[in-house]
């Protein structure tokens, strides 16, 4: 197993042929990062909406903070929830540690600030442009902040696709808070770093091939979206 | 609502003054053109009176309100239609649900006043999608279908061909003979001469002239003016 085409053959060979336990780490890391996507939109998307349109004081500090979090390592992440999960963290009680629950957390801690901070520079900006019909018409500000979301819809969906793509490639963090246990909490990623490290290279590439393919599907998805609603609405 | 009474209103921006004690009574009925070169301060000075900007000192009178929400007495069109991305006939209807009607209501008024500027047929389309001219006369048909009682105009085909100024000129008639209160700024003379009962000549931020429209073409009492009236271009 030596020669790059050889690996090749045989990870296509998982993938054509349905493997179980490549599935089964694919089917993980989908659930996973999904659950992660959907509490950052949930969290994340008021909370991008609410600074673009409101002010007070310590606001820019925020929005740089905000931003500056958009870098996040995800081993970092992973660390701050280990501490917060583990036995003796405050939320060690939980005992989800080493779950699809603590994995799905680390990915949300990390791809929340993205959704934040994309959505509010695409709320503000739109927001630039609507203020003074909208005050005009009588719009009060959490009216404004709805009509904006609407709006932006589109733009934003591609924020949510991006925030899917940087949780289901993402490494450090599940590695960390998750342990990469078998069948239990390995997630695509994970098992790359591991099957490659033993030298089981045709699943490591069978799970890279479908991950990056991931990765551009999603990409090309964010663009027809994009490309479709400007064609229909402008 | 009218009179309204301008008393000593000036407006800064930073160090900038941009409106210097400007006093002025406009009465109900004629229709009242802002008139002065690029930067005399005419957009802001009807900013100022539609309260989309606060003065910095000075005050906003609405003498006739019954102390109630003078906002929703009056609408304002700008310049460059904002436009919402949606349909046709659901930007006049957001405009109405802003105000309280209810769905059926708004849609029936919104239709009828699409009917009257001639955008009936587009009501389904994108509002966006539509030209320049047309997307001016669906802001002109949101203003309207609140059925304000005054009406403020910001150089509204200062970015349309003849023919779309046409248009725009012909509803904004109609819209003063229904019985609203017009108040527009242009720096166009000839549309000045077509549109304007009154004129309030603003000139580096100082109300100049405030006299009907005839004695104001055939005799300025300002020297600005008559310099501003002389250098018009055929």
């Amino acid at each position: 197993m030596n020669s790059l085409g050889e690996a090749f053959a045989a990870a296509w060979k998982l993938i054509a042929g349905f493997d179980a336990e490549l599935a089964q780490v694919v089917g993980l890391s989908l659930q996973v990062s999904l659950s992660a996507v959907v509490i950052a939109t949930l969290i994340g998307l008021p909370l991008g909406a609410m600074i673009a349109v409101e002010r007070f004081p310590g606001r820019q500090t925020l929005i740089v903070l905000l931003n500056a979090l958009m870098g996040l390592p995800p081993v970092v992440v992973g660390l701050v929830v280990y501490l917060l999960l583990s036995r003796a963290g405050p939320l060690g009680s939980l005992g989800i540690l080493f779950t699809p629950t603590a994995m799905v957390i680390a990915q949300a801690v990390l791809i929340t600030p993205i959704i934040a901070a994309l959505s509010r520079q695409i709320i503000e900006d739109a927001w630039r442009e609507y203020d003074e019909q909208l005050r005009s018409l009588g719009a009060q500000r959490l009216n404004a902040a709805m009509t904006l979301i609407w709006d932006t819809r589109f733009s934003l969906l591609t924020i949510v696709l991006a925030g899917f793509g940087r949780a289901a490639a993402e490494v450090g963090a599940v590695m960390i808070v998750g342990g990469n246990i078998d069948g239990v909490t390995r997630v695509m990623t994970t098992a790359i770093a591991l099957e490659t490290s033993k030298g089981d290279l045709p699943l490591a590439l069978g799970l890279g091939i479908v991950l990056v393919t991931l990765v551009i599907v999603l990409n090309a998805l964010a663009a027809i979206i994009r490309e479709m609603a400007l064609r229909r609405y402008g | 609502m009218l009179p309204l009474e301008l008393d000593q209103l000036t407006f800064s921006a930073g160090n900038a003054a941009i409106i210097r004690g400007i006093s002025a009574r406009i009465e109900a009925g004629p229709r009242t053109v802002i008139l002065g070169p690029n930067g005399a301060g005419k957009s802001v000075l009807m900013r100022l009176c539609h309260g989309l900007l606060t003065p910095t000192s000075g005050r906003v009178v609405w003498h006739g309100s019954k102390n109630g929400d003078v906002r929703r007495h009056q609408a304002m069109v700008f310049q460059r239609p904002v436009m919402l991305r949606r349909s046709a006939l659901a930007n006049v209807v957001y405009g109405l649900k802003l105000a309280g009607k209810s769905r059926s209501q708004s849609e029936l008024r919104a239709m009828d006043v699409l009917e009257v500027v001639g955008l009936a047929q587009h009501a389904a389309r994108p509002a966006r999608v539509l030209s320049g001219g047309e997307q001016q006369r669906l802001a002109l048909a949101r203003a309207w279908a609140l059925g304000p009682d005054v009406l403020f105009l910001d150089e509204p085909t200062a970015n349309l061909d003849p023919a779309s100024t046409q248009d725009i000129e012909s509803i904004i008639n109609a819209i003063h003979a229904s019985g609203t209160k017009i108040i527009m700024t242009t720096h166009n003379l000839g549309q000045a001469r077509r549109l304007g009962d009154e004129i309030l000549f603003i000139s580096n931020g100082r109300l100049v002239e405030h006299t009907p429209i005839d004695r104001f073409f055939k005799q300025p009492a300002s020297a600005e003016a008559a310099t501003f009236i002389k250098d018009e271009m055929p």
